[in-house]
């Protein structure tokens, strides 16, 4: 005498159980949503951002200190720094700067910089419009490289922040681009 | 340095005395015994003592009062002693009053645990800037604004980690080149790792960090006593997590800054010819401690992701130099790092020669450390071009 | 609230035949391998559970022995790696879930008045994947390379891009217990639902009812994100994607978030059935009503959702913001709120009851004491400044080991010793299971207290190797292990002889206890309650 109702119930719950496998891949877009919007993690978008020079109205008032770090990731054999450490920059200010990159090994090599910010919430503040992180990028053997760094940060900048590390970690992805 | 206890009495006593009121003082070999947690040289490991310290009193109170309760239950409401049970089972009021006044308690942790929260996470207004680059299994140091970047790696010899030898005092707490701070300045710290997760934590400066592969995360401290203060890894990062401990030195500013120019004026390498067996010797000691790990003692690996290197092509065929860039480069996609900026000419060049021989691979070969020079001298070579990089995005 | 339950004997009872009477080592085989009996499957999930605690025992005594002194003694550092994975593994999957899934089997339908699990076939699924599952993830550790050697909370990158080939054996091995575990909740839903007696409201359920019926929604719910997080690795591994690999464009730290989003309701899976346990031992002992039942089902409500906003408690030392790390903080203290409610509401249980102190109430008085002290290490943990100090400690360790092994285990075990003579029909030995008792709740503190002074003293987790200070009281640690390893054996013996030689009890084993199970025979009829019990 199992109720019609009842016979619903196995049903309801394994779709339940097909819906919670679904949302534990959503929870990679709501993730990176949050991040994004909350300026969590410091993760940077890898997206450029137009800058209007005619538009922008820059806070001279304020003088953030950007310092710039570099990282190889896995002993990666290349030179990577930055070429000048630090800028001190007015919010709304277009300011540019140069990376060097050198593959020092004999061989096509294939790396990608990953961006990171500390403070975390200074990442949705900073707005890039040409960056060597868009794209992978490739050298030869013992080739060279500079690589353009093009950005601004938003007056939004809370009041607080005087100091933001913008560091980069550079992966060797030649693997992952010959397969 | 054992403290003697004449009765278990006076044990206990200490024991519970040190818990729940002593701290440690920073600087002395550590106590055998050690109940609790360090106090610190610094504000922000004070202010975590004591936290700490206030959240086991109210916790022992409370613990107090429950187990007191349960402990006269157990004790006369049995059945044996006659004891009739009662019929009561429920009270709504009792509930909620039980309910709020934890409540209220958890707020008074709370409100103090905020204040020492929002304290911590203000690296703003350093000093000065380290970066700490966690590597599988050592640590990376470089002090941005001097310049100067160098890896530390646990020195504790290998046999007495075999039990071949006497374990020195700070076994598995030493290492070759430890860190160099000022006291009484803000030091900001820069941390990210080179391949996994590690942690950098140091308990008496009241530091721990994770390490994550391609992000970078600050923290501070302030040391207010010059002194070495040890920590280890905590993250689990693969075979040697227990091996890549932290040493800190603090020193005054003025010994800083002269530390920091020692630094600038390294003395140079000197080319010289090693004996066999001088290359042997120093070869087995450095492969023991940095190559054994993944290759293993006797060479022979574990394959498919650790290739043996008993009988392997690598160290017996050549040309020898391919064993060499093996080491100077790393193989790329793998867990084979590049070492060239870890060893010396002197120490590849007898880790080269101790596998060219060890194992019965006797090749009978001895390689130089001008071989290795030579070597580098080929993958330092400066750029043949130096080209500009798309930028992507908008112009 | 129990009310006094009455079951009239049923006609059909007495007409029960018992399992189908198979010959000879087939029929054997054809019984455990084809039955749909929830008393028949109860009893394989006890077995393999009891099988995989020596197993998992064993793996921790060899890291023990390793940890007894400095120095490298019996077990190199990628083989520890694998045993602390294994260990925790085992004692989660293989242990305690299969446990609580077996007593549920045997004493949900009993307890409700129902004749069987709702869908006895999936039942019987439910529980044969486990063998399969359970031998893939063991032989991990002779692949080529090793087992999985990462814990078994396998942070990426560690365990995607480092880790052995075994890995993705494992991954398929959690789907399996995954899908088992899903299976079983949706049966246990659908039983306790649609299967009462008539007259049995949910608010006159046993509470281990009730805290099952919470269980099974958390399973239902976590599982699947596990399943998908473990998916993520093994794509990430083979299939190009970056879900956890900064260099595509992912993040390491997302797999912890995934990870423990599944991890923290998962220990709340883990504790809910042990409360369940424990509040049918103690009024039982205390021949006096559970006091504040409904207050305890809304607690065990409380503790399941809250227990959705927590899980970043395990991650403060990564890097997260500010605002994150407080509302955890917060939630996760708050979480203690109607943890307390339940203890206090033992506590009023036992307080002008008439208790005796039966090996089952031995065990469960030693849980309210000792999970109590686990609960407040829990506490200290919530504090973010001071958890900076004990993450990744053996501070943690000592933790969790206090509400897991005198909490959960010694719950598994007064419901073991509780409801073992109404399962078999025999009573086990009480001066042996004195003896067990006593022999483990001494050698529990002797082997997990001191890990809470290791921690404080600066030894982290996970290292088969440590520095010279943190000695003595890893001696103590691995002495005291070992008493308690030695002492589980007590069980085994006291099972064997209970089975052979114990004393044949009747329907009512202990005076006090009030719940439909104890008006059926000991034991029970094959099927039981073909036709309804009536509900007073």
């Amino acid at each position: 005498m199992i109720k019609k109702r009842a016979r619903n119930i196995p049903l309801l719950l394994t779709g339940m159980a097909v819906a919670m496998f679904a949302f534990g891949f959503a929870l990679v877009p709501i993730y990176n949503s949050l991040c994004k919007n909350l300026g969590i993690n410091g993760k940077v978008e890898l997206k450029s951002v137009a800058f209007d020079a005619s538009k922008a109205t820059v806070e001279y008032d304020r003088e953030i200190l950007v310092e710039f770090v570099a990282t190889n990731n896995s002993g990666v054999p290349w030179a990577f720094y930055p070429k000048k450490p630090k800028l001190k920059v007015h919010p709304g200010e277009i300011a540019r700067l140069a990376f060097y990159a050198e593959n020092k090994t004999n061989h096509r090599m294939t790396v990608q910089a990953i961006p990171s910010i500390t403070p975390g919430i200074a990442a949705k503040y900073l707005k890039k419009t040409e960056c060597f992180c868009f794209e992978q990028q490739t050298l030869e053997g013992h080739e060279g490289m500079n690589m353009p760094l093009l950005f601004h940060l938003d007056t939004d900048l809370p009041k607080h922040i005087k100091t933001i590390t913008l560091a980069y970690t550079l992966f060797d992805v030649t693997e992952r681009v010959t397969h | 340095m054992l403290k003697r206890f004449n009765t278990v009495k006076q044990w206990l006593l200490s024991g519970l005395m040190a818990m729940l009121v002593g701290p440690v003082s920073a600087g002395t070999a550590p106590d055998q015994w050690q109940m609790n947690m360090y106090k610190g040289v610094t504000p922000v490991s004070q202010d975590i003592y004591w936290l700490h310290m206030v959240a086991i009193w109210v916790c022992a109170a409370i613990g107090l009062v429950v187990f007191g309760i349960m402990i006269y239950s157990l004790i006369y409401h049995r059945k044996s002693k006659g004891y009739k049970p009662a019929s009561f089972h429920d009270n709504t009021r009792l509930e909620i009053i039980w309910s709020i006044i934890p409540f209220v308690i958890l707020i008074g942790l709370a409100v103090p645990a905020t204040h020492i929260l929002a304290r911590m996470e203000d690296s703003s207004e350093a000093d000065i800037t380290i970066k700490i680059v966690g590597h599988q299994w050592k640590w990376q140091y470089e002090y941005l604004d001097q310049g100067i970047s160098y890896f530390s790696n646990l020195s504790t010899p290998y046999a007495q980690i075999h039990n071949q030898q006497e374990k020195n005092a700070w076994y598995l707490l030493e290492v070759d080149k430890p860190l160099v701070l000022p006291i009484h300045k803000k030091i900001r710290f820069l941390v990210t790792s080179n391949d996994v997760i590690h942690s950098w934590w140091v308990p008496e400066l009241g530091i721990k960090r994770d390490a994550i592969p391609g992000f970078m995360h600050e923290t501070w401290a302030r040391i207010e006593q010059a002194g070495t203060y040890r920590g280890q890894c905590a993250e689990l990062c693969g075979v040697n997590h227990a091996f890549m401990p932290i040493v800190v030195e603090a020193v005054s500013d003025k010994a800083f800054k002269q530390w920091v120019a020692a630094q600038s004026n390294p003395t140079p390498e000197e080319p010289k010819i090693m004996t066999r067996n001088a290359l042997m010797t120093l070869g087995k000691q450095k492969y023991e401690m940095l190559c054994s790990a993944c290759h293993q003692a006797d060479g022979t690996g574990i394959p498919p992701l650790y290739p043996a290197l008993k009988g392997s092509s690598v160290a017996v065929g050549h040309p020898i130099s391919r064993h060499i860039d093996l080491i100077l480069d790393g193989v790329p996609g793998t867990a084979m790092q590049a070492y060239r900026e870890q060893l010396t000419n002197e120490e590849i060049a007898a880790i080269v020669t101790y596998e060219r021989n060890a194992w019965g691979n006797n090749t009978d070969e001895d390689i130089q450390p001008n071989d290795v020079a030579q070597a580098r001298k080929e993958l330092e070579r400066p750029a043949i071009r130096v080209k500009q990089a798309h930028a992507g995005g908008l112009q | 609230m129990n009310h006094t339950l009455a079951h009239k004997s049923a006609h059909d009872d007495h007409h029960d035949h018992g399992p189908h009477q198979y010959k000879g080592i087939i029929g054997f085989i054809k019984r455990w391998v084809f039955t749909t009996n929830h008393k028949d499957i109860g009893t394989l999930y006890l077995l393999l559970a009891l099988f995989s605690f020596f197993l998992a025992g064993a793996m921790a005594l060899l890291i023990r022995v390793e940890l007894f002194q400095p120095g490298h003694r019996l077990v190199d550092p990628n083989l520890f790696n694998q045993l602390t994975t294994m260990h925790g593994f085992l004692m989660l999957f293989g242990v305690v879930m299969p446990a609580f899934t077996g007593m549920a089997n045997w004493q949900i339908p009993m307890m409700i008045g129902a004749p069987d699990m709702a869908l006895p076939r999936l039942n019987n699924w439910s529980f044969w994947i486990l063998p399969f599952a359970f031998g893939l993830l063991l032989s991990t550790m002779f692949h080529d390379g090793g087992g999985p050697n990462f814990g078994w909370t396998m942070y990426a990158p560690l365990s995607t891009r480092y880790a052995p080939p075994s890995t993705d054996f494992m991954i398929f091995a959690i789907h399996m217990l995954g899908i088992s575990s899903i299976m079983g909740s949706i049966n246990i839903i659908a039983t306790i639902l649609n299967l009462r007696a008539p007259g049995m409201t949910m608010m006159k359920m046993p509470m281990f009812v009730w805290t099952w019926l919470v269980t099974a929604f958390l399973l239902l719910v976590i599982m699947p994100v596990l399943a998908g997080t473990v998916t993520m690795m093994l794509t990430d591994r083979h299939f190009g994607t970056s879900f956890f690999e900064a260099a595509g464009g992912g993040d390491p730290v997302l797999f912890q978030h995934l990870f423990w989003f599944f991890g923290h309701p998962e220990v709340y899976v883990l504790i809910l059935p042990a409360f369940g346990v424990i509040s049918e031992v103690i009024p039982t002992f205390s021949r006096k009503p559970l006091f504040g039942y409904h207050f305890m089902v809304y607690a065990t409500i409380c503790i399941a959702l809250l227990s959705f906003i927590v899980w970043v408690h395990h991650m403060f030392t990564t890097g997260v913001p500010l605002g994150a790390e407080l509302f955890f903080m917060y939630t996760t203290m708050l979480i203690s709120v109607p943890t307390g409610v339940k203890v206090f509401n033992w506590v009023s249980t036992m307080f002008r009851g008439a208790m005796t102190f039966e090996t089952p109430m031995l065990f469960a008085v030693a849980f309210v004491f000792l999970f109590t002290i686990g609960g407040f290490t829990g506490i200290m943990l919530a504090l973010v400044p001071a958890d900076f100090q004990y993450q990744d400690t053996y501070f943690v360790v000592g933790h969790f080991h206090y509400v897991l092994v005198p909490g959960v285990v010694f719950a598994l075990f007064s419901g073991a010793y509780y409801w073992l003579p109404k399962w078999t029909g025999h009573m086990y030995n009480e001066t042996m299971g004195r003896w067990h008792f006593w022999l483990s709740v001494i050698s529990v503190n002797i082997t997990f207290f001191p890990m809470h002074f290791l921690g404080l003293a600066g030894m982290p987790r996970r290292i088969p190797d440590y520095a010279l200070q943190f000695t003595n009281f890893n001696v103590v640690v691995t002495v005291g292990a070992f008493i308690f390893g030695f002492s589980q054996l007590l069980f085994l013996g006291n099972l064997i002889y209970t089975i052979r030689k114990g004393k044949k009890v009747d329907a009512q084993v202990w005076e006090g206890a009030t719940t439909l199970e104890w008006t059926l025979s000991s034991p029970p009829p094959y099927h039981s309650f073909t036709t309804p019990p009536t509900i007073l």
